[in-house]
């Protein structure tokens, strides 16, 4: 039982970045300022890197 | 968005891409980097799963090498690698397969206890993926690890830890810190599951004693020590007292908490009839207030943030300018676990357990970890196994 929610939570947790990746190229393409672009990929990086499950 | 926009959000995200890519080549290859390690014709090895088949093919099913000697006597485990960012226990326990030989009784290994924790680093502690060890043939490497099991391989984490059975509260990130989640349950997280694995291996091989082989920073009381559970209590004071007065360094002892639980010294006590008894050895590189966390620090000990913070009174073990080398370290390891199979001899002499060929704390010093590590270009290819 435990085991099978824990799994439930992680696949949600997984879920919930691909959500916020797709949430923040959103955001970089609608934005005008390039500031706000760049930040934009520097916080996308981390994201990718757990969806991938590299890090 | 006109054409200019387009071309610069390309670039842009383009750059990321290949900051990302370069990032994730590097996490990709620390977490796959296969390390050797050579076992001679004395030498079984069985996974964790055997134990446990549920674990099979899971990241946790680690090697558990079987040294056996021609003569029936004890058996003795020793993990390695419980808490991967501790380099000198599995050191130590690398020089244990590569050179015991046994005479009389067993040696259980094990150099990746939590094999998870071996395939991360830190998270902001910039620490090397990587360190050598110089050989005379060259330099091993060996995975530099973390003190939790992989969040890519459990999480996320809960608010508070609630372990399993005393259903004591702990820190949020312990519910993967392999030395808080003895004894462990079939149906539990990964990290729960390895150390019941490991219960199951300590009762079907009549284990009788369990040393965990760690390292603590200077800055936590409990350092330069073994940790003993109560049923070891004569036996590590008999150590501690030979190896103070015979080879030149000093350790103490430590009585297990009976109400702390979670740890291997406690809970494997409690639930098998094996002794549990744990080793921590100085590393500077796991003090709060030490500079650089580079392979140089973790290998040579040195730091004068640290010398620093003993000026001021703040540490529990010495350190001057010499720092703790890694060499002193894995010696103090190999040492102290030969003296609890001398000391275990002279309380069980119907069940002895005879080791050789072991170098001790003042060889290793002189010659190096190096010197007891064995180059896998010169054996057979089925005698080199990879953690
Ligand atoms: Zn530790």
């Amino acid at each position: 039982m435990n085991a099978i929610l824990t799994e439930i939570i992680s696949i949600l947790y997984y879920a919930l970045i691909a959500f916020l990746v797709v949430l923040i190229i959103y955001n970089m393409i609608k934005t005008k300022d390039w500031k706000k672009e760049i930040v934009y990929v520097i916080i996308l990086i981390p994201f990718l890197l757990r969806l991938f499950m590299l890090k | 968005m006109d054409r200019k926009d387009i071309i610069r959000k390309s670039l842009i995200g383009v750059a990321g891409l290949v900051v990302m890519t370069v990032a994730g080549i590097s996490f990709y290859q620390h977490r796959h980097y296969k390390e050797e390690v050579v076992i001679s014709d004395q030498v079984q090895v069985k996974k964790l799963a055997d134990y446990f088949p549920e674990l099979s093919g899971s990241v946790n099913d680690c090697n558990i090498y079987m040294v056996e000697g021609s003569e029936p006597g004890a058996t003795i485990m020793v993990l390695a690698g419980s808490h991967p960012e501790e380099p000198a226990g599995r050191l130590a326990g690398w020089i244990l397969v590569e050179q015991a030989k046994m005479q009389k009784g067993r040696l259980i290994v094990v150099l990746s206890t939590n094999r998870s924790g071996t395939t991360v680093t830190r998270p902001s502690g910039a620490y090397p993926q990587l360190y050598t060890i110089p050989t005379a043939w060259g330099g091993q490497k060996f995975r530099m690890g973390d003190r939790w099991t992989n969040p890519l391989d459990q999480w996320p984490d809960p608010e508070v830890y609630i372990h399993y059975p005393s259903r004591q509260n702990l820190a949020y990130m312990d519910i993967r810190n392999l030395n808080r989640a003895w004894p462990g349950r079939a149906n539990g997280t990964l990290t729960e599951r390895t150390t019941f694995a490991f219960m199951n291996l300590i009762k079907q091989e009549k284990v009788d004693v369990v040393i965990d082989l760690h390292e603590a920073e200077l800055q936590y009381p409990v350092i330069n020590t073994i940790v003993t559970h109560e049923k070891g209590q004569d036996l590590a004071t008999m150590a501690s007292m030979t190896l103070t007065d015979f080879e030149g360094f000093s350790i103490g002892t430590e009585f297990s908490p009976v109400n702390l639980h979670g740890l291997s010294h406690r809970e494997i006590g409690d639930n098998s009839d094996a002794i549990s008894l744990l080793l921590e050895a100085p590393e500077p590189f796991l003090d709060a207030t030490r500079g650089i966390t580079g392979e140089k620090q973790l290998l040579e000990g040195k730091d004068a943030f640290v010398v620093k913070a003993g000026k001021h009174g703040l540490l529990y073990a010495p350190i001057d300018e010499n720092g703790w080398p890694i060499a002193t370290r894995v010696g103090r390891h190999t040492s102290t676990v030969l003296q609890i199979l001398q000391s275990w001899n002279e309380f069980h002499p119907e069940k002895e357990i005879v080791c050789e060929g072991v170098p001790k704390y003042k060889e290793l010093i002189e010659k190096g970890v190096g010197a007891f590590l064995i180059d896998p270009k010169t054996v057979d290819k089925g005698k080199v196994i990879f953690e």
